[in-house]
């Protein structure tokens, strides 16, 4: 590790340094690395590999402990588990719902923060606004919103006279997932708008300009300029948010702690009640390693679509 | 290796090395080892061995005490104990056992809060230490009440020391009551209640006369147990099998859904817990519901109320056989087997449980000595309408199941019951569900 620290170190010329100077550098640049080393070694890759290996064993006590080693026996359970791919899968129905409703929000958000508005700043600072809230503030609000007895959203459709009795919003699964997924809509739109914004502020304003003295109508400049030159930020929002919603675990603690009958109990959340409510640490360590290993994929074939875009693009 | 860094060990090698210091030093030293043991011979007890100690507490937001009442008897404590200084931290019931068993590894606590379903499981997986030796040792370990005390047993062993009792009780709102022309003795059995409910809603007095906390948590599983009980049902068998899948245990059930299906009991119920029946009930949104002891104070609280003054309490109604049993509610104070200083830590469980404290703050929660309920001041500070169906109610209570694997089994029956209340699947499939996961892995 020293020696790749000293290599940019001028090697041409008469400057060149006694070896003495040199290794004296090299321990001192090896001193001012043991603190990082020891963070990403003591809170990253320990704990990576702690998890990797409790999961080969059945260890179902937060002590130190004899526990018997299954070998792969906790991720045979899994496979055979029904509850896993109940979670699983409504972990993707959630992930897809709600990221698709952000980048397509967020799309049109980013194109209106971007027009010459006046008070533009004002906007901006507006629109940032949900994602600035911690999620347990944002969870809390929506589960305020949602109260079947006094919550806003009831208030609000009854006097509009949109419904006529107060609804249950959290207390059917299909629904409750479904607003669960909407409030993280709420909350992560800003983020991917701002993404986006950023993007478009990289389009050249001549190709616009071009293309309105051929002639061309807003929708044509929107989808023959701004999508193809912004498919690339899109494409790296995309991945942030997919992976950040396959991880939704916060956003359900508060809002509804899994319920109705299991209807929001997303797999991190599954995981984290495996591992700390049952106890079954094993297990729950090797559920969190499947997560990893969808996430992987995900990431695999999501820079694989990056890569050959930004090909096709030069 | 715990009794080797107890205080009074860990005195004695300072005590050599002070010998060989300055005659100075030497003396300042002897007189502070004075010091420390006039305290200790004042009778501050074996935490007070002269070396100053830190432990920590896991205590539980909203239960009984508030978090002032908490600070107030802790600090109490730490002017009579000076030796012992204590750290008190606060969470919510819903993170607390997770927070017990998360921080177990790292000895991070030495006094936690064990809510009476948990002695099963910390005592098998050694998170919790067993201090029957200690809990016998108390005098008049026979006026608590037996309720209190069979909570932080677990296999005829002491893993704790009950410190908040507490059992759900039977609220209603006497103005919608007598507008309807119900008697509250009405309520005495729950097909009165239900006949009231009836009333109620016919009269639109209320929309939904009925609500309770039964969202997916431990909340449901207590309004359930105290219905199984009424309806003589059991959690489990002599031989520890899940009993509550025929009988009792299904009627209960049915009597929820129905309650549900006909309008009578609030479909939000299926989304609360027991902060959310607060609201609802002082809103003036319900007319009856089952709830903890803390709904009394909060509903009768003008700012935050709008029935205050016309809340009524009431022993759980019985079922058809004649039994109410209100659901066993209690929570002791156990030391943490991690935990570098038991017998601190013994000092300060011993304190926050004794009669003395428990009257003085008998407001926040009613005390586990039985002896405290005849006391005048304890009858005035507790409020006298709580303490009169309180002193009755705590005789006779339902424990829920006692196994080790209590919260995946209970997880397992939340998820059962909701999917009977949604309509999902009958009671009787639902539970026999549950009862999967009660002989699972127990």
């Amino acid at each position: 590790m020293s020696g790749a620290v000293v290599a940019p170190a001028p090697l041409t010329g008469p400057q060149k340094r006694p070896w003495r100077v040199r290794t004296r550098e090299a321990r001192f640049a090896t001193m001012l690395l043991i603190p990082s080393v020891v963070v990403v070694f003591g809170i990253v890759l320990y704990p990576i590999l702690r998890t990797l290996y409790t999961s080969f064993f059945d260890v179902e006590s937060a002590l130190p402990g004899d526990f018997p080693f299954v070998g792969l026996e906790n991720y045979g359970k899994i496979i055979g588990d029904g509850a896993v791919w109940s979670a699983v899968g409504r972990t993707a129905y959630f992930t897809f719902f709600s990221t698709a409703l952000e980048i397509g929000l967020g799309i049109g958000l980013a194109v209106l923060l971007n027009a010459p508005l006046r008070l533009r700043w004002l906007f901006r600072a507006i629109v940032v606004l949900p994602w600035a809230l911690p999620t347990i503030v944002n969870a809390q609000m929506w589960r305020f919103i949602l109260n079947s007895e006094y919550g806003a959203l009831n208030a609000l459709l009854t006097q509009l006279h949109i419904i006529d009795t107060y609804q249950s919003w959290l207390g059917s699964p299909f629904l409750a997932l479904n607003m669960v997924a909407l409030a993280d809509v709420w909350k992560n739109t800003p983020l991917v708008a701002f993404f986006l914004l950023a993007g478009l502020q990289t389009i050249p304003s001549d190709l616009h300009e071009a293309a309105v003295v051929d002639g061309a109508s807003v929708w044509q400049r929107f989808w023959r300029i701004t999508m193809p030159l912004l498919k690339s930020s899109i494409l790296v929002v995309l991945v942030l948010r997919t992976i950040e919603a396959f991880k939704v675990f916060d956003i359900i603690y508060v809002m509804t702690r899994g319920g109705p009958a299991n209807g929001t109990q997303s797999i991190a959340y599954f995981t984290y009640v495996r591992a700390f409510s049952d106890q079954n640490f094993g297990y729950g360590s090797a559920l969190s390693y499947l997560i990893v290993i969808v996430i992987l994929v995900l990431a695999v074939f999501y820079i694989r679509a990056l890569r050959s875009t930004t090909a096709n693009e030069i | 290796m715990a009794a080797a860094r107890r205080d009074g060990m860990a005195m004695r090698p300072d005590h050599n090395h002070n010998l060989t210091m300055s005659r100075r030093g030497f003396l300042t030293a002897a007189m502070g080892v004075g010091a420390g043991a006039a305290l200790a011979a004042c009778g501050s007890g074996s935490g007070g061995s002269g070396a100053k100690v830190t432990i920590r507490a896991l205590h539980q937001q909203q239960a009984g005490y508030s978090a002032s009442d908490i600070q107030g008897m802790t600090a109490a404590f730490m002017k009579a104990n000076p030796n012992i200084k204590v750290e008190n931290t606060l969470v919510a019931y819903d993170a607390l056992h997770d927070k017990i068993v998360a921080a177990a590894p790292a000895g991070t606590y030495d006094v936690v809060l064990m809510d009476c379903i948990w002695p099963a499981e910390f005592a098998k997986k050694h998170i919790v230490a067993d201090i029957s030796a200690k809990v016998k040792g108390l005098s008049g370990l026979d006026g608590i009440f037996p309720g209190a005390i069979e909570t932080a047993q677990y296999q005829g062993k002491y893993y704790g020391m009950p410190w908040l009792l507490d059992t759900k009780y039977l609220f209603y709102n006497t103005e919608m009551l007598q507008k309807a022309g119900i008697k509250p003795d009405q309520l005495a059995t729950w097909d009165g209640v239900k006949a009231a409910a009836q009333t109620l809603k016919a009269k639109n007095i209320v929309q939904y006369p009925i609500t309770g906390s039964w969202q997916q948590a431990e909340a449901v599983i207590c309004d359930y147990a105290a219905l199984v009980g009424a309806f003589g049902g059991r959690f489990l068998d002599d031989a520890g099998k899940p009993a509550f899948t025929s009988g009792g245990g299904v009627q209960a059930l049915q009597f929820m859904v129905d309650l549900v299906k006909s309008g009578l009991a609030n479909p939000a119920a299926r989304t609360s817990v027991e902060d959310d029946v607060v609201k609802t009930f002082s809103q003036g949104n319900a007319a009856m519901a089952l709830n903890w002891t803390f709904m009394y104070g909060l509903a009768n609280d003008p700012k935050q109320s709008k029935i205050a003054g016309k809340v009524g309490m009431a022993h759980t109604p019985a079922g058809p056989g004649g039994k109410a049993p209100g659901v066993n509610g209690a929570s002791a104070l156990a030391i943490t087997s991690g935990s570098q200083h038991q017998d601190a830590a013994w000092e300060y469980v011993k304190y926050l449980t004794s009669k003395a404290v428990q009257d003085k703050f008998a407001t926040s929660s009613l005390p586990i000595w039985k002896a405290s309920y005849d006391d005048p001041a304890v009858q005035k500070a507790g409020t006298p309408a709580v303490v009169a169906v309180a002193k009755t109610q705590l005789q006779d209570m339902i424990l829920r199941p006692q196994v080790a694997n209590y919260n995946s089994a209970s997880q397992q029956l939340q998820v059962s019951i909701q999917k009977a209340l949604l309509g999902q699947e009958t009671p009787q499939a639902a539970l026999a569900e549950a009862a999967n996961a009660f002989t699972a892995s127990s």
